[in-house]
């Protein structure tokens, strides 16, 4: 494996290409996922199984897969059956099932080993020393996340996002209100911004500290990607013909300033992920391209070329020497960096 | 490479209809009929009759409001991730089916195909096909308002148990069902035996169809009180039944008619005006539009405030180049809606 640096500053001709130097992967399903076991690739497919370093296909799930999420040592899978896997170097296993087998939409993994998940409307969580805990959203979740710090879970629903603090026995729930439905979750590194996608082209965030809103909109289509740089001084975001990064260093985050727009382009942006250390996003898009952008001076490199099937899956190792990515029609692939 | 975009997308056909209707046993024969079709299937959490297909989905019909400022501005939150999730497994179907429970509105279902980008872009709403107990049907479009609408609504009305009922109550009900919608098709069925190509791939919203449903136009003039009556030569086949004509006293159609043609710059406005402030009330809208100086025909569809136009074709030398409109609705003001047409022509 080569080891090139993202030390990019030779890049001053129009994007320069990193693209043969990718391995590349292909299946006949949709990628909808791409996660690292230490330094293996691992890609989740639309239906049934996972990719393992890209050649070993383990099939777990009894139909689509609908949610995944990594912390680098083991992959979390909810599926259409009903069903929580854990996958880790060593294998995998069921973690475990909805009784009315309706669909596991959700997943998050959380400090601790702490893993949550949801079925309709019921987030569980399985803390690693605790019992599983429920809570009943007042919707369908359409979206989990685990703070930075403390044991708290981030849950999107309708009309607006609930923190949940699953250990605090007989504590409410705190509910943040915003009209309308909101389809995905993230939290600050630094723990101070709540930050929902909504079905409108638009972001809806609280400031913990005193709820108050923040709408960042401007987007041509939905958000579906969010992903926080590495300082957390950023926030990545999918949805425009650009990459578009809010910018949350002060304590007033993204209020009455304007994002960083980046990487203009002909296509739309599918997907979004930082780089784990340095100011660096990998970027898909609608028409097939993968880029890596600086967000200093908005440098380019080419990843992937474009092929009309939008980019689907994007994921660092943790260390941050590889990008794995995937398209809805099934190419996959590596690039060592 | 992709295949062309409409060509490639799932069509969603949705299949409403008051309790007890026969939506179930529309379902199951579709199912069970030998045309090789894969079929997913969205049924909503009620429905306790067994469902003999593979792919079968419970959704629980979470009606959700667009943060627009809009309040028929309604999405189905429930099929915006089913939808999602099935198209992971796309290969394994054909076409999508969701059977809504009796009482739903069916337009936040069909307004998910045009709001959500996500859902739009991978799949097409196919026909609204509402099924109507014969032998009920009457009653419920006194006391039950979701009945009114899903006839409203439709695209494809299937008149059911039509066994039950005495010839005459069956015309006074598609009468009665004329009177709420001009231009669905109907068909009279026995546990809900219909061709199913009746039923499915017929393209309801797809503006290049729109050409093929206008026979239907002819039958809005002739149960409405549109004041042209020239082309009463096209033959209908209700005339001299006999036929009593019903006005609903909630729910109209509108139709207008002209054959001068119309400014596009008095019409756009004047049309996204009337969505904007009557769109609550109308439930659908059709229309082929004559523009002057305009060689092409322009066709357009809508649902409550969302409106889909485009050119359609170049007008043949053999078509007259009229302009029509069919609005349905509740509470419509016919009367400043005749004059603000008026007012668009060229």
């Amino acid at each position: 494996m080569r080891t090139a640096s993202l030390d990019v500053s030779d890049m001053q001709a129009p994007l320069p290409s990193l693209a043969d130097r990718v391995r590349h992967v292909d299946v006949d399903a949709t990628i909808v996922g791409v996660h690292f076991l230490g330094g293996t690739p691992v890609f989740v497919l639309g239906e049934e199984a996972l990719l393992y370093a890209g050649e070993r296909r383990i099939g777990i799930h009894a139909g689509a897969i609908l949610s995944s999420a990594s912390d680098g040592t083991r992959i979390v899978t909810g599926g259409d059956d009903g069903k929580l896997f854990e996958i880790n170097a060593d294998g995998h296993r069921e973690l475990a099932s909805d009784d009315k087998q309706r669909w596991i939409d959700q997943v998050a993994l959380g400090p601790e080993g702490a893993v949550a998940w949801s079925a309709a409307k019921t987030v569980h969580v399985f803390a690693r020393k605790g019992d599983e805990r429920r809570f009943d959203a007042p919707s369908t979740v359409a979206g989990l996340c685990f703070a930075p710090k403390g044991f708290r879970l981030a849950i999107a629903h309708y009309n607006g996002a609930t923190l949940w603090f699953p250990n605090a026995a007989g504590a409410q729930p705190e509910r943040l209100e915003w009209k309308g439905s909101h389809l995905g979750v993230a939290i600050s590194p630094d723990g101070k911004f709540l930050i929902t996608c909504m079905q409108e082209p638009m972001l809806h965030g609280w400031r913990l500290a005193d709820s108050k809103h923040m709408r960042m909109s401007g987007y041509s289509t939905r958000v579906r990607s969010l992903s926080w740089t590495a300082d957390g001084e950023h926030l990545a975001t999918s949805g425009a013909e650009q990459l578009i990064l809010w910018p949350f260093d002060g304590k007033d985050g993204p209020m009455g300033r304007q994002p960083k727009i980046l990487a203009r382009g002909e296509s739309r942006v599918t997907v979004v992920n930082c780089h784990p250390r340095h100011p660096v996003v990998a970027v898909g898009y609608a028409d097939g391209a993968v880029k890596l952008v600086r967000i200093d001076d908005d440098a380019l490199i080419l990843v992937r070329e474009s092929d009309g099937s939008p980019v689907s899956a994007l994921g660092w190792d943790t260390a941050g020497q590889m990008l794995a990515f995937g398209t809805e029609s099934g190419a996959g692939g590596v690039l060592p960096l | 490479m992709p295949a062309p975009e409409s060509a490639s997308k799932i069509p969603v056909t949705v299949l409403t209809g008051y309790l007890g209707a026969g939506k179930t046993t529309l379902l199951n024969r579709i199912l069970s009929e030998p045309h090789g079709k894969k079929f997913a299937v969205i049924v909503n959490e009620f429905g306790e009759i067994g469902i003999d297909n593979d792919l079968v989905v419970n959704a629980d019909e979470e009606v959700f409001e667009m943060n627009n400022g809009c309040i028929c501005c309604t999405v189905r939150g429930d099929l915006v991730r089913i939808i999602d999730g099935l198209m992971r497994r796309k290969g394994k179907f054909d076409a999508i089916i969701v059977e809504t429970t009796g009482l739903a509105d069916p337009a936040p279902v069909a307004q998910t195909f045009f709001m959500d980008e996500a859902v739009g872009s991978k799949t097409k709403l196919d026909a609204v096909v509402t099924v109507a107990d014969a032998k009920w049907l009457t009653d419920r479009l006194k006391d039950a308002p979701e009945a009114k609408n899903q006839i409203a609504f439709a695209d494809v009305i299937l008149i059911n148990k039509t066994d039950l009922v005495a010839p005459d109550e069956l015309r006074e009900l598609e009468a009665r069902i004329r009177a709420l919608n001009p231009y669905a098709r109907l068909h009279r069925t026995e546990r809900a035996n219909v061709d199913i190509n009746e039923v499915l791939g017929r393209n309801a919203f797809d503006l290049d169809r729109i050409l093929e449903i206008e026979p239907s136009f002819l039958d809005a003039d002739e149960h409405h009180h549109d004041h042209n009556h020239d082309h009463h030569d096209h033959g209908h086949h209700h005339h001299g039944n006999g036929l009593k004509h019903y006005h609903d006293e909630e729910m109209q159609s509108v139709s207008l008619k002209t054959d001068r043609p119309l400014n596009p710059d008095k019409f756009f406005p004047w049309i996204q005006d009337l969505v904007a402030k009557d769109g609550p009330n109308i439930l659908r809208c059709k229309g082929i539009l004559s523009f002057k100086d305009d060689p092409e025909r322009f066709v357009f569809q809508g649902v409550h405030m969302i409106l889909d136009g485009d050119h359609q074709r170049p007008w043949r030398a053999d078509e007259n180049r009229d302009s029509r409109i069919v609005f349905i609705g509740r509470s419509l003001p016919e009367d400043r809606i005749r004059e603000g047409f008026e007012n668009c022509i060229a």
